[in-house]
């Protein structure tokens, strides 16, 4: 390609520099850090989760407590079919996830997508405590509370471990994977159904009005997003072995829902910014003071929710507004 | 700000081996819940420790022990897992221990395998929890241990025929359903109604799961929940409607009438029969000189239950591996020396750790609530001594493997 | 078993939902503002009756009294000086400001008090079983059936015979249009505000034999709440007080007669109602 071309490419996907930054710190991370990988898969794991969430919740304008069902849908897939159906390979485990994920998420969002505000909040929330009462029900499947473990995977590309105890492979491999999911949010954000969405956030009434297909848009892009969430559970099966019903836990959707707000939502690197702070401090935190640091944690997002609109982004451009009016 | 909770055992002067004691320092990896739904646990066997550790200072014959302890925080697993692969890779521990719920230890399984740590369960009463890995040795309890109990004596002691078993949903629920069934059948009883009772994560409203089960007119009614608030529930939820006029016995493993919340339970719990390996009532003199120091230490009325007891025993068999070994962790040696260990002075009687599949082998003891000097107290009225894992024994289930 | 040991039981069960919950209902209503801190005002008003019992000796009615006060002059000191400044913020501040005030209080509760649950002595009049003529029930759920129901119809006058309620309703409805009237709004929220938390504080005392009582109660039942708020209908308390009281005895019944997937059956029936009636049962269209 030529430096031209790569020019206009990166111009119309308005690239910056700095985007690549984020890439280089997770690397240098792997090298930096190597004993902390497994916490470290668990950070990329959360992020790419997080990132689904900013799909629906920051671009579409769509509030729920229910994401989780698709990350445990994905988790729950993956699991099954190497408990049961003895498919453990990894990728296609992958793609798989995000089918089962999407699939749900497309039924269910041209359900519950009537609605809005509270009432799509418990909706969203009913749907995923239903799947949590089911997966309990069928313990005989998803092996219930204590759930499956020992849940093992063949090699990726039949080249790379999984590695149990220090997380290596896992850590890239869930870097890789958060790659390829930001890719794809990160065009699709940019893209003129992107820009659609932004209007439907912004302004139903007249999207409504100019003839789009607001519902049709918004059941597509929960979908895309469940698959997503999908793939993030899929990739936390495949890295830790286990599967329970934590996956499909209220604390799970409320924990992913406070991070995306804490990084700040409807700005693409929010999810990053959120979970990094998120779970270091509360990984700090729990290790100095294993009983109060909820404490900590609890005022911190008191805090950020008094002082910044729209989380530590929003901190970020009230402190650039602050210093270019100076 | 400290990272590590350091524990420093004090040196006795004269009565220690006075050459070479080379004294190295063993790291020991805790892992329980400090926060969340199962802080008050944590709490129990955070204490049983240090009371172990504070009674039996030359434990250790002389060498330091160093807690790392980490907060597992909630009971999916996930947490206990990073905690336990940071505690091996990065503090580079000897051995873990702790471990209130089940899917903890099972997540830490591959872990410890992995690593070759030997890990000391304190709690996770999953039965087949020891299969996971060699590395595993465990000296609390499985469901089966009282449940099968239970289920004997019900049909011997108490003589009872029909049971309905009443189980909160989830898998120590199911074991305990399991377990009972096949001790009570087996002596011919006959379990007539088996009622799942919601979740182990609310406390659900007890009355409409009690009402079906008084229908069914049993002559006992076998009832496991998470130890906690749903105890205290059950009973007062027995009590308000009429069962025990009506003929029914209530039973249950002791989790049931965990000993700090008993006296919350009040005079309904009179004549409630359970069969547990810890009360705090045992009259033997190393739980007596237990509960004294406990509640010097936390207040008069605190008291030691079963969690606190198997922190306390979980130490006993980590110093013996310590002294054993004198100090130097090799994990294949530690775990040579937990199998067949045995330990006379628990304060839940002697006790031993099963070489055949490192679980714990303990007395069971029937005990009737009665209210004596003003306060509920755990009357003995039987016991069944060295009581193994059922489900490994009879291989039921997932324990064949 | 009979239909009314069902329903009592049924109902007395929904009396402790309706009474923490409409606190809930009201200021979401009235405020738009999203509270998930509620239920933590619940637990800190059981935590204040337990206390006051066990060290100040106070009887249960008086410990219940005195929670609703100690609670809503904490409400008002929060929402005067925290609160207050979220009014204009978006509703997921709120929920991040919201969450991070609970975990705060779960974490204070824990470290003052200890991590167990605590246990509410009833009195001795509330204990046992009263005899009702056609029925002998445990005491302490027709209790909280007859304070539920007076509590009810406290609050109904309150609403629609007052000149305050008055004023209440219509800033629910039209914020604008009742500012533009001359009312003074936010009076009425610090004012409601005390109100539902107080009311959540005697919800927590009250409720706690059949809820329980530990630092983690806000967390567990904050679905629940949200629940019973939605199927209400926002700012109705006619709506919440039907709404709980529905899924109070929709619960208990299938508890006995499918104790397998008694919860399960709550969450679809719930699914199902608010598809086919998004704004609850007394909402209005279009909320």
């Amino acid at each position: 390609m030529s430096s031209a071309a790569m020019h206009e490419l990166a111009m119309r996907h308005r690239l910056q520099w700095w985007e690549a930054l984020p890439w280089a710190a997770g690397l240098a991370a792997f090298f930096l850090f190597p004993n902390y990988l497994a916490f470290g898969t668990q950070v990329l794991v959360t992020i790419l989760f997080a990132l689904s969430l900013d799909l629906v919740l920051g671009y579409a304008g769509i509030v729920t407590l229910g994401h989780a069902a698709f990350f445990g849908a994905g988790a729950y897939a993956v699991g099954m079919l190497a408990a049961h159906a003895g498919w453990n390979e990894p990728l296609s485990g992958l793609v798989a996830a995000a089918l089962v994920a999407g699939l749900l998420g497309l039924v269910s969002g041209w359900i519950l997508l009537r609605t809005h505000g509270l009432t799509l909040l418990m909706l969203t929330l009913c749907t995923m405590a239903l799947l949590e009462q089911a997966a309990n029900m069928f313990s005989g499947w998803t092996g219930g509370f204590d759930g499956m473990p020992g849940l093992s995977f063949t090699p990726i590309l039949g080249l790379f471990e999984f590695d149990v105890l220090y997380f290596r492979t896992q850590y890239l491999y869930a870097l890789a994977a958060l790659l390829l999911g930001f890719a794809v949010v990160r065009v699709l954000v940019y893209s003129p159904f992107g820009r659609s969405l932004t209007g439907i956030r912004e302004n139903l009434l007249r999207m409504h009005a100019v003839g789009a297909p607001v519902r049709a848009r918004q059941v597509l892009v929960y979908a895309i997003s469940a698959a997503l969430a999908g793939v993030a559970g899929a990739v936390f099966v495949q890295a830790t072995g286990y599967v329970n019903l934590a996956v499909l836990g209220l604390e799970r959707a409320a924990g992913v829902l406070i991070i995306l707000i804490l990084g700040g939502y409807g700005r693409l690197y929010g999810a990053f910014v959120g979970a990094l702070v998120y779970m270091l401090l509360e990984h700090t935190l729990s290790k100095a003071y294993p009983t109060a640091w909820q404490l900590g944690l609890g005022l911190t997002l008191m805090l950020v929710a008094l002082f910044a609109r729209n989380g530590i982004f929003g901190l970020g451009d009230a402190l650039r507004r602050r210093w270019s009016a100076r | 700000m400290n990272t590590k909770t350091t524990l420093t055992l004090a040196f006795t002067a004269a009565s220690l081996i006075a050459a070479g004691a080379q004294a190295q320092t063993v790291k020991i990896g805790v892992v329980l819940p400090y926060t969340g739904v199962g802080a008050e646990f944590g709490q129990q066997v955070d204490r049983g420790i240090q009371m172990f550790l504070k009674l039996n200072p030359t434990a250790f014959g002389g060498h330091k022990v160093e807690l790392v302890k980490r907060d597992s925080k909630n009971p999916s697993g996930a947490e206990a897992k990073t905690a336990v692969q940071e505690l091996i890779a990065q503090d580079k521990v000897d051995l873990l221990t702790g471990f209130i719920y089940s899917p903890d230890a099972i997540a830490s399984a591959p872990l410890v395998s992995a690593a070759k740590k030997p890990m000391v369960v304190m709690n996770a009463g999953t039965a087949w929890i020891t299969n996971l890995s060699p590395m595993i040795s465990r000296v609390s309890f499985s469901m089966w241990h009282s449940g099968h109990a239970m289920g004997e004596a019900a049909a011997k002691l108490l003589k009872a025929k029909t049971a309905v078993v009443g189980y909160s949903d989830f898998p120590p629920g199911k074991d305990s359903l399991d377990a009972f069934m096949r001790g009570f059948e087996a002596h011919g009883g006959k379990v007539v109604d088996a009622i799942p009772m919601g979740g182990p994560g609310q406390v659900p409203d007890f009355t409409p799961f009690f009402q079906r089960a008084k229908d069914r007119k049993p002559d006992v009614f076998f009832v496991f929940v998470p130890a906690g608030d749903h105890a205290v529930s059950v009973v007062k939820t027995y009590a308000a409607l009429g069962m025990r006029q009506a003929g029914i016995k209530l039973i249950g493993p002791g989790d049931i009438t965990q000993d700090f919340k008993l006296q919350a339970m009040g005079d309904d719990a009179v004549g409630l029969i359970t069969m547990h390996h810890y009360n705090a009532d045992l009259d033997n003199a190393a739980n007596r000189r237990l509960v004294a120091a406990w509640r010097q230490e936390y207040g008069a009325n605190a008291v030691p239950d079963f969690m606190g007891v198997q922190g306390y025993d979980g130490m006993a068999a980590i110093a013996h591996a310590v002294t054993a070994l004198k100090g130097s962790m090799d994990p294949d040696k530690v775990q040579a020396a937990l199998k067949g260990w045995k330990y006379a002075d628990s304060p839940r009687g002697p006790i031993s750790i099963d070489p055949a599949t490192r679980d714990i082998v303990m007395n069971e003891y029937l005990s009737e609530l009665v209210k004596k000097d003003g306060r509920l107290y755990q009357k003995n009225i039987g016991v069944i001594t060295a009581v193994k894992d059922m489900c490994k024994e009879l291989k039921q289930g997932k324990c064949a493997n | 078993m009979d239909l009314a040991s069902i329903l009592l039981g049924g109902l007395a069960a929904g009396m402790v939902l309706f009474v923490v919950s409409v606190g809930l209902s009201v200021t979401m209503g009235l405020m738009g503002f999203v509270n998930l801190a509620h239920g933590g005002f619940a637990m800190l008003g059981g935590y204040a009756v337990v206390l006051a019992m066990r060290h100040w000796g106070l009887p249960f009615s008086a410990a219940l009294a005195f929670g609703f006060a100690a609670i809503a002059a904490l409400s008002v000191l929060l929402e005067r000086t925290l609160y207050a400044r979220l009014y204009r913020a978006s509703e997921l501040d709120q929920v991040l400001f919201t969450i991070g005030l609970v975990f705060v209080m779960i974490a204070s509760v824990t470290l003052a008090v200890g991590p167990e649950s605590q246990r509410v002595e009833l009195p001795a009049w509330l204990d046992g079983q009263t005899d009702l003529g056609f029925l002998r029930y445990r005491s302490y759920s027709l209790a909280l059936i007859a304070a539920g129901t007076l509590l009810m119809l406290a609050l109904w006058l309150g609403f629609e015979r007052t000149r305050t309620g008055a004023k209440i309703r219509a800033a629910v409805d039209n914020r604008r249009m009742a500012e533009s009237l001359g009312v003074d709004v936010g009076r009425l929220f610090t004012l409601t505000f005390a109100l539902g938390s107080g009311l959540a504080a005697v919800g927590g005392g009250l409720g706690a034999e059949i809820l329980g009582l530990d630092p983690q109660y806000p967390l567990r039942y904050l679905a629940y709440f949200l629940i019973v708020v939605a199927v209400g209908g926002l700012g109705r308390v006619t709506g919440v007080f039907c709404a709980a009281l529905l899924i109070g005895v929709l619960d208990f019944t299938l508890k006995i007669y499918f104790p397998k997937g008694g919860t399960m059956f709550i969450y679809m029936l719930t699914l199902g109602f608010l598809l086919a009636r998004p704004q609850g049962l007394f909402g209005k269209r279009g909320t």
